[in-house]
């Protein structure tokens, strides 16, 4: 089946959605009855002030959270009728992640950290090692592979993070502050890589970020206020 | 840069695999794949893993010794044969009972034949070179104890010297005795004003790992003429019964035989009277039970604490596996994998130590504990033991890592 057909188009829709946390006796309405569709091939810049609920959307569409109440469909698959197994595998198939902080594993090197996806699937270790080195290569690592994070900087960091992320060739790249945490010329550099896997290979890219410079960079932004979004920044 | 290689990476890399990178979820055992993750996450805290793993290394090689006791003073059970009956004094070992018994108790029903063996107690040279010597009857003593092989010729020599002994391997090599060599003992129960004289004329060999062969074995015609005391009396009769399954009804008879006498006979099982022996000093299974069991109840705490510290330190990370794909039962299979790798690592290491080590201290017991060798089921108890250890000691932090909530562990990243 086509996944776009599935989705009315749209690799990613979210429909109703609201989420809520619990938190003593008290109710936190963190996203209230919100829309979202991203076509394939695009790149989202999702902004939005502290507490939003950039980084809980994001979270619901990376298949990491569940709704409270609503849909959230992503390459066809209801991800609030999945199960914690189903959604694990899915997950694997087709979500890269991207992080602020980068959540490496400080134990292995540059690319064991790049393997770890690849760990899931029936790929031999040959083919494992051609797909982590296709992958720092896209990073412009491979000289660094053999390192631990603490050895890199936080841009090479954040690079293998990408290479990660991108290293089963996932159907959506979700990227989480990924220039958050970096000097400027670093963060440049990561959102030259991010327009470049958008642009020539074609990955559809949500990205959260604060950063105006950053969210320049995607084909579209959307912002998050008191759980709602909308295409004009917050006043 | 960008253009050359990611035309290179989707062009030659990516798509060809496109098909075969499904993720996998159903592994049928657990892959070595992630070996190298669980060995890397082991290190992360070496001077914490040492401690730990040199905590465990000590208690298997405790695990060790304590079998390896518990096999010198246990062990005779398990070689007894199932066909032997031992009678003794009713009053205690320590009494004597008539030679005519013999002739009595082989009329019995059901009893094949009967020998004798009575406790020397003698001294070579030291008291501290304890090892066992009884006077026997040589052909019945080795009819009834198929487990010791002592070659034809030697056998043959014995039965012509009368001043002859045999000697286990292991004594003999111990005090370096050579066949021809004259053995003096002194015996301070049957005479401490003098000295006998023994002509080595045999050295016997177990038939099994197990056979104690530190005994020291004389004729007992020589030891009867010349003893000062206590002529015609033994010390117990060993019985071999025509069905092992009537044992218990040979028993009875044997006893009524020489109820109401001045020497009544208790008659057990020879597995029976060996223990008799060893619960002279206690009960030596629970005795040994009971120190592993607080040996172990320490090393789970010492362990389940390194693993749930191992969890709670790396809770982000976690997280992060999970997001990437894991599921909760491989999370919770990794901390477990690796709370059972320490402790089998651990345990192999103490269990190897005990086995290299107790043939040296077996050596220094000679006399005292003839059975003292780590037995191989004991490797197995302990190894066996080990996993156990980790699945325990991991159990508990591997059920905490499978309950994360990925978007709360990341948020402790």
């Amino acid at each position: 089946m086509n996944e776009n057909q599935s989705n009315n188009g749209a690799l990613v829709r979210v429909e109703n959605v609201e989420k809520i946390f619990r938190r003593g006796s008290e109710d936190i309405h963190v996203l209230a009855d919100l829309h979202l569709q991203v076509p394939t091939g695009e790149f989202l810049a999702l902004m939005g002030p502290s507490g939003s609920g950039k980084t809980t959307l994001l979270n619901l569409i990376g298949g990491l959270d569940r709704p409270t109440k609503g849909l959230v469909s992503v390459a066809g698959e209801r991800l609030d009728q999945l199960s914690d197994h189903r959604l694990a595998a899915w997950r694997a198939r087709h979500i890269g992640f991207v992080f602020q902080l980068y959540n490496l594993m400080p134990v292995l090197t540059a690319e064991r950290n790049v393997e770890l996806p690849l760990l899931l699937t029936h790929l031999s270790k040959a083919e494992r090692k051609k797909h982590v080195d296709a992958a720092l290569a896209v990073v412009g690592l491979t000289h660094r592979a053999g390192h631990y994070p603490r050895t890199l900087s936080g841009g090479e960091q954040q690079r293998v993070g990408i290479a990660r992320g991108i290293v089963t060739d996932p159907t959506l790249l979700l990227c989480d502050e990924p220039t958050g945490d970096l000097d400027r010329k670093s963060g440049n550099e990561i959102l030259d890589l991010l327009q470049a896997l958008n642009r020539e290979h074609g990955k559809t890219i949500i990205m959260v970020t604060h950063d105006p410079h950053a969210s320049a960079r995607a084909s579209r932004t959307v912002y998050l206020d008191k759980g709602q979004l909308s295409n004009e920044p917050v006043k | 840069m960008l253009g050359r290689w990611s035309i290179e990476f989707t062009r030659k890399c990516v798509r060809p695999f496109h098909h075969s990178i499904t993720p996998s979820l159903h592994h049928p055992v657990f892959p070595v794949k992630f070996f190298h993750l669980i060995w890397c996450n082991l290190k992360r805290k070496k001077l914490r893993t040492s401690l730990t793993l040199l905590s465990i290394v000590v208690a298997f090689i405790l695990f060790g010794f304590l079998s390896a006791i518990q096999q010198a003073l246990v062990g005779g059970v398990e070689m007894a044969g199932a066909d032997r009956l031992s009678v003794r004094q009713k009053v205690s070992i320590i009494n004597l009972l008539p030679i005519s018994y013999e002739a009595r108790i082989e009329r019995i029903p059901g009893v094949d034949f009967a020998t004798h063996q009575t406790w020397f107690g003698g001294i070579y040279q030291d008291p501290k070179n304890f090892f066992m010597q009884n006077p026997v009857e040589p052909e019945k003593f080795f009819k009834i104890h198929p487990e010791i092989i002592l070659p034809p010729e030697q056998m043959k020599a014995w039965l012509a010297t009368r001043t002859g002994a045999i000697v286990g391997r292991r004594t003999a090599d111990r005090f370096h005795w050579k066949i021809g060599d004259r053995i003096p003992i002194q015996s301070p129960i049957w005479g401490a004003d003098r000295t006998w004289e023994f002509d080595i004329v045999g050295i016997y060999d177990g038939a099994k790992k197990g056979t104690d062969t530190t005994w020291m074995l004389f004729r007992y015609d020589y030891f009867d003429e010349a003893r000062r005391w206590g002529k015609g009396q033994i010390g117990w009769f060993t019985i071999r019964i025509k069905d092992p399954s009537q044992a218990a009804e040979v028993a009875k008879r044997v006893d009524a035989e020489f109820e109401n006498s001045p020497t009544e006979t208790k008659t057990e099982p020879e597995g029976a009277f060996i223990q008799g022996y060893a619960s002279q000093i206690g009960n030596i299974v629970f005795i040994v039970a009971a120190i592993l069991g607080m040996v172990f109840f320490t090393i789970l705490l010492v362990a389940g604490n390194t693993m749930a510290q191992a969890v709670r330190e790396r809770t982000g990370e976690l997280g992060v596996l999970k997001a990437i794909g894991f599921t909760n039962g491989q999370v919770m299979a990794l901390v477990l994998a690796e709370s059972c790798l320490l402790a089998v690592i651990g345990g192999a290491v103490g269990l190897a130590l005990a086995r290299a080590v107790t043939p040296v201290v077996a050596d220094k017991l000679a006399g005292l504990l003839p059975m003292f060798f780590l037995p191989t089921h004991a490797l197995f108890t302990g190894f066996s033991l080990s996993v156990a250890l980790g699945l325990v000691t991991g159990i508990f932090p591997a059920l905490q890592a499978m309950r994360l909530r990925v978007a709360d562990a990341l948020r402790r990243m």
